[in-house]
């Protein structure tokens, strides 16, 4: 590993010296499938007559996911570093490209929802320009098709990101990942100027966070001279060597990637982006760019910092606390039910630090279960989000969801039910998600933890069951919220969304098994 | 440790020093000042500012997306150029590499060709 990276790095190269990786196209085919779909996305953009597009694109989308879904499950079990070892296709790999792409289907009925807002899809063409000026009137009824190839390049991103084992490349699936996900940030048909302000607070906090990434590798490099996740392993288990710029570079490279999943306190843009972007994009985010952040993270830790885990682990005991407290007790106050849901997702993204605060292989396998529990009930709900409304757009407000369950017991008993997920109550995936991560933590002995976590549980369930008790035990109001009939595809995002929470709750074993075979990263030295 | 580092700190501080002194400090207050309207105008390479503010027109920037194209391809030669010297070294693997490189920038091209990206009006 030292050798041929100390020939790489050398700066006068022989003509002869050159040597040419070699690419397992195999191994990458999840990967290269979602590119190609993305792609082809991008002709059909340019081809396809524009009212075929919006009938055409989510069905390729969801085809090429499902292509992709069959290449991951069949390279089930491999271990293989291909692509001069800047690629690790190993279990967490594979686990995390196969939960990114069933988000990814389940996001694109959600995308391709056309029938819940009486002027067409909740993804506006031309979203610059102001309701009535003259070139809004010729766009106003078309919604932007290119969201899909966006999307599924920000899947495809993700997938790498995750997958990674190289610094750089782990680098330019960040880029790849971010930059659809601020330009979708901005496209949505209701409350433009909110949507717009959100997508320009991401870019630029985004763009602030990727400079601290690309900080903390260039200081890693300069501690080990690789940007090998692995070399960064060996390199820091010799002797001899000031760890300064070690512990500089992980400090840098965590900022970003703490950005990206949301940690206090690195999560002041997670409640206005999530209430601005469009409730679908919003609801992808919440699920997969979640999942992808803690595939890097885990990697970035297990992988390179394993030598020095005594040192990271109180640091990320620290993020974890502050994390779950902040998102739990910020949650209470929230009067918008999308910013609410940001703030759980923040102190979900706490919980899910207490596992990987475990720093052993349960912490990989638990983590992994909860992100693809935790998502799927995120999805669902924001589907249920985008079935309420109230004149043009949706009723974010919940003084409007006072009272739903008289309007529609069905839509409000969901949404309860989900709500109850994401609180941990028995029988639901979150509390299996709960019960596996905190397990794992007690035996990477972080009790404290644990005991912590368990408090801001209980003050995560107060404000859950706070909407609960408003959708179920209070009149609605003369202007209440209207819900609307959606076409098949929201319905079919609610019913996954109840499925998998429900299944997960009562038979979560299959995936238990699952999560725990894939929970070993190829090739730690 | 850092040891290497503190003569390049001292030299930063100087030359902080040394503008902090001679750009704000003496030129602010030995200087002559004097304004007239043209030194307060906007410096648009020496040709008369475009209005701005509000009761102007509008102006177009569309030149931006003629831009934006341009380092696009100007990206594809800074790659394609140091591959033609060394064609000989990477051969097929380079050659398969290099067309799907040419192939994804070109899905790029045909979308923003059939948009009219292209059109100037």
């Amino acid at each position: 590993m030292i050798s041929h990276l100390a020939s790489a790095s050398s700066t006068a190269v022989a003509a002869g010296d050159i040597k040419l990786p070699s690419i397992s196209y195999s191994a990458l085919s999840p990967i290269l499938v979602v590119f190609g779909v993305a792609c082809l996305g991008v002709l059909l953009e340019g081809f396809l007559p524009s009212r075929l597009r919006p009938q055409v694109q989510p069905v390729v989308a969801v085809l090429g996911f499902a292509a992709a879904l069959g290449c991951v499950v069949s390279l089930a079990g491999t271990h293989e570093l291909t692509a001069a070892n800047a690629v690790a296709i190993d279990g967490p790999a594979l686990f995390i490209e196969g939960t990114l792409v069933l988000f990814g289907m389940v996001s694109v009925l959600m995308f391709a929802e056309r029938k819940a807002d009486p002027d067409g899809g909740a993804l506006v063409a031309d979203a610059a320009s102001l309701p009535g000026q003259g070139t809004h009137r010729l766009a106003a009824r078309n919604s932007q098709t290119e969201a899909y190839p966006l999307m599924v390049f920000a899947v495809a991103g993700m997938m790498l990101f995750a997958a990674a084992d190289n610094l750089l490349v782990m680098f330019v699936a960040l880029e790849i990942l971010s930059l659809p996900l601020y330009l979708l940030s901005g496209l949505a048909r209701r409350r433009r100027l909110l949507s717009q302000e959100a997508a320009l607070k991401y870019f630029l906090l985004g763009a602030f966070s990727s400079a601290f990434f690309l900080y903390g590798i260039a200081m890693l490099y300069g501690y080990s001279g690789t940007v090998s996740l692995q070399g960064i392993a060996v390199s820091s288990g010799l002797l001899g060597k000031t760890d300064f710029f070690l512990y500089l570079g992980l400090g840098l490279l965590g900022i970003g990637l703490l950005f990206k999943i949301g940690a206090v306190p690195f999560h002041a843009w997670t409640p206005d982006v999530y209430q601005g972007a469009p409730t679908p994009v919003t609801a992808f985010m919440s699920a997969a760019t979640k999942i992808a952040a803690f595939g890097a993270l885990l990697r970035v830790l297990y992988v390179s910092f394993a030598p020095t885990q005594w040192d990271w682990r109180p640091v990320v005991w620290l993020f974890a606390i502050l994390t779950m407290v902040v998102g739990a007790i910020v949650a209470i106050t929230q009067r918008d039910v999308k910013r609410l849901l940001a703030y759980s997702t923040i102190a979900h993204s706490g919980f899910i630090l207490v596992g990987v605060a475990a720093a052993t292989q349960n912490g990989i396998s638990s983590s992994i279960f909860y992100l693809l529990a935790y998502g799927f009930t995120s999805l669902g709900a924001f589907a249920v989000v985008m079935l309420v409304r109230s004149g043009d757009g949706e009723a974010n407000d919940l003084g409007q969801w006072q009272g739903l369950a008289r309007r529609s017991p069905l839509l409000a008993g969901t949404f309860a039910f989900l709500l109850f997920a994401l609180a941990g109550i028995p029988l639901t995936s979150g509390f299996t998600g709960k019960f596996v991560v905190f397990s794992a933590a007690i035996g990477g002995n972080a009790t404290f933890l644990v005991v912590v976590a368990l408090v801001t549980s209980a003050i995560a369930a107060f404000f859950y069951v706070k909407i609960v008790v408003l959708m179920f035990f209070q009149e609605p109001r003369a202007e209440g919220p209207v819900v609307v009939r959606g076409s098949v595809l929201t319905y079919a995002a609610v019913g996954v969304g109840i499925a998998v929470t429900l299944m997960l709750g009562i038979y979560p074993q299959p995936v238990l098994d699952l999560a725990r075979e894939a929970a070993q990263f190829g090739f730690v030295s | 440790m850092l040891s290497p580092y503190v003569p390049i700190v001292t030299m930063f501080c100087l030359a902080t020093l040394f503008v902090g002194a001679s750009v704000l400090f003496s030129s602010r207050h030995i200087g002559p000042r004097r304004f007239s309207r043209t030194k307060a105008e906007a410096y648009e390479c020496g040709i008369e500012p475009t209005p701005q503010g509000p009761g102007t027109h509008r102006f177009p920037v569309k030149f931006y997306l003629t831009a934006m194209l341009f380092i696009i391809f100007d990206i594809e030669t800074i790659f394609i150029y140091p591959w033609a010297v060394t064609f000989g070294f990477l051969g097929v693997f380079g050659l398969v590499e290099m067309v799907l490189f040419i192939a994804t920038v070109f899905i790029a091209y045909a979308y923003v060709w059939r948009r009219g990206g292209l059109e100037w009006d």
